[in-house]
């Protein structure tokens, strides 16, 4: 009970302090439009289905994991997060507390462009009940790939600088733009040790039927990766940031 | 066993020693200071005993609870303020200490009154609405210690808890320290002003260069360096010209002249002041102000660390202490 009342507020504190500032409600939304008109504008006659796996992974892996990383390195720069670190509470509850409020964040940008979307396409086909959980594996492995970037970065441009390290690359080998298939031979093996990979298959399955993966497989490999960053955060956290 | 027990703590950072094998306890319901430089290793040994830094080598104690095994459960029974006000900007007073008391597992019907209760207590009533960026320095560093008073813990550390704050705010947390002490709370306190350990804390140690150089109370310190007695005597003529044959008059004493018509007279045992006084009778000399030398705790400070007390507060006036 003790330790639910602190994961409840330190959540509280974060989605107030942080994630309902006007800054970041607008980047939750302006990304996420910028992104689809650019798409749009871009190809024209394009397929927005084909489009929106791709705009809504996009928009997940950027608001979580800079998020995240900016305002761990914030709160640690600012020796407020030692506060959460001698607490009486366990590391596992104060991370989770941490990742969860940038879930909610990187989920509600899943959707703007799905709204957006439904303005000009009909979106009665897509599997929400796959689509839903293939959302939240995204921002939960984005999340902690945040995480793992702040326990890494002293000041605030660094966590940007990693982040954007992580982030970029990992669009262009995730299959989004590029079919995984048309990547050089010696990038192959890179693309299926991404996250993003199984998350965005996932969701051009809801959305087009066009995945090149069981979803079932999907799923397991991103409960591997989420799990596995659990831990090597938790881990690093203990080691890095108790002295 | 004190409610706080520290046995041959270690802390290495690479080859550098911060901290070399130092022990200490401390009783409950006592304040405990901790003397020492910048880079003595105040803060690493604060930063072990609260579980936010891990030891080298040694064992910790808090009332009992094995702080190196059971981290959150020692933890759960401290109070902690470290050197800098760390609340959050973006959240007021009352917010801020209503979120302090989350972390320690306190429901909404325990914590808000408990957090009006310190508001009003550290008088902070008026400001409980206003952000914590908006506090004076003397405003936040209050309100740290309120946060960390909202469980009521049974040990409360304070790593410099008026340094670079106003007089008024000093005085008060001071009265505040003193107050939780007759409460019951046991405090361990790093100051670098020596006026302040000298004035509230029971127990002193000093610290330098990793070491404990010298630990016990006032009393105990001062016996621990000097032995000798003095007696300064102000007079109405110039003291150089009769130091010489009082001197001869009294052998087991040093006579040392002053320029401004006062001298000291030391001796390691104590001196008789009637005969002293006769002899300036004689001499037809008026002896204005007569009064006993005691070397004060900065004395002591300086010469079990051979450190000028001046360093101490230089060091933290350049920003370069954690």
């Amino acid at each position: 009970m003790k330790s639910w009342i602190a994961f409840w507020n330190i959540l509280k504190k974060d989605v107030k302090n942080y994630y309902l500032k006007p800054p970041n409600i607008s980047w939750g939304i302006i990304f996420p439009l910028s992104w689809t008109l650019m798409q749009l504008i871009r190809s024209p006659g394009g397929n927005i289905s084909e489009l929106l796996p791709g705009l809504i992974s996009m928009s997940v892996l950027f608001g979580t994991t800079s998020m995240l990383a900016v305002t761990i390195t914030f709160e640690r720069s600012g020796r407020s997060f030692e506060r959460l670190l001698l607490a009486p509470i366990g590391l596992s509850v104060m991370v989770l507390a941490k990742i969860t409020g940038t879930i909610i964040f990187g989920i509600f940008n899943a959707f703007v462009p799905v709204v957006f979307a439904s303005f000009f396409i009909d979106l009665s086909a897509v599997k929400w009940g796959l689509l839903l959980p293939a959302v939240l594996m995204i921002a939960i492995t984005s999340s902690l790939t945040g995480l793992l970037i702040a326990v890494s970065a002293k000041q605030v441009f660094e966590a940007q600088t990693f982040s954007n390290f992580f982030r970029f690359p990992m669009l262009f080998l995730c299959g989004l733009f590029i079919p995984i298939s048309n990547l050089p031979v010696f990038l192959r093996p890179v693309s299926y040790c991404l996250p993003l990979t199984y998350g965005a298959d996932i969701l051009r399955g809801t959305i087009s039927g066009a995945n090149t993966l069981s979803p079932i497989l999907s799923f397991g490999v991103l409960s591997v990766f989420a799990a596995g960053l659990f831990l090597i955060c938790r881990y690093n956290i203990n080691r890095k940031w108790i002295l | 066993m004190g409610m706080v027990s520290v046995k041959n703590l270690k802390k290495d950072y690479g080859n550098f020693t911060a901290v070399d094998d130092i022990s200490f306890e401390i009783n409950k319901g006592e304040i405990f200071g901790f003397l020492g430089p910048n880079g003595a290793g105040k803060t690493s040994t604060i930063n072990m005993i609260i579980g936010l830094s891990r030891p080298t080598a040694g064992e910790i104690a808090v009332d009992g609870i094995d702080v190196k095994s059971q981290t959150k459960k020692a933890q759960a029974i401290m109070g902690i303020v470290p050197d800098e006000s760390n609340l959050y900007n973006e959240m007021d007073g009352f917010e801020n200490l209503c979120f302090s008391a989350s972390l320690y597992g306190m429901r909404k019907e325990e914590r808000e009154p408990r957090a009006r209760q310190l508001l009003k207590q550290f008088r902070l009533n008026d400001a409980g609405k206003r952000p914590f960026k908006a506090y004076s320095k003397g405003m936040r560093r209050k309100l740290t210690i309120a946060a960390a008073l909202i469980h009521s813990p049974r040990v409360l550390f304070l790593d410099e808890p008026t340094t670079g704050i106003d007089v008024e705010s000093s005085r008060q947390i001071r009265e505040m320290i003193v107050e939780l002490k007759k409460q019951g709370t046991t405090i361990f306190l790093t100051t670098h002003y020596i006026e302040e350990a000298e004035r509230i804390c029971d127990r002193i140690a000093f610290i330098a260069k990793g070491q404990i150089v010298a630990s016990g109370t006032l009393p105990q310190l001062m016996e621990s360096v000097t032995h000798d007695y003095a007696i300064r005597f102000v007079t109405d003529k110039n003291s150089e010209s009769f130091s010489i044959e009082l001197q001869s008059r009294f052998k087991t004493s040093e006579v040392t002249a002053q320029s401004d018509n006062s001298l000291i007279m030391s001796s390691e045992q104590r001196i008789p002041l009637f005969p002293v006084m006769e002899f300036f009778h004689k001499k037809e000399i008026e002896v204005y102000e007569a009064r006993e030398l005691r070397p004060s705790l900065e004395d002591v400070f300086v010469k079990l660390t051979g450190i000028e007390s001046s360093a101490l507060k230089k060091d933290k006036e350049k920003g370069g202490f954690r």
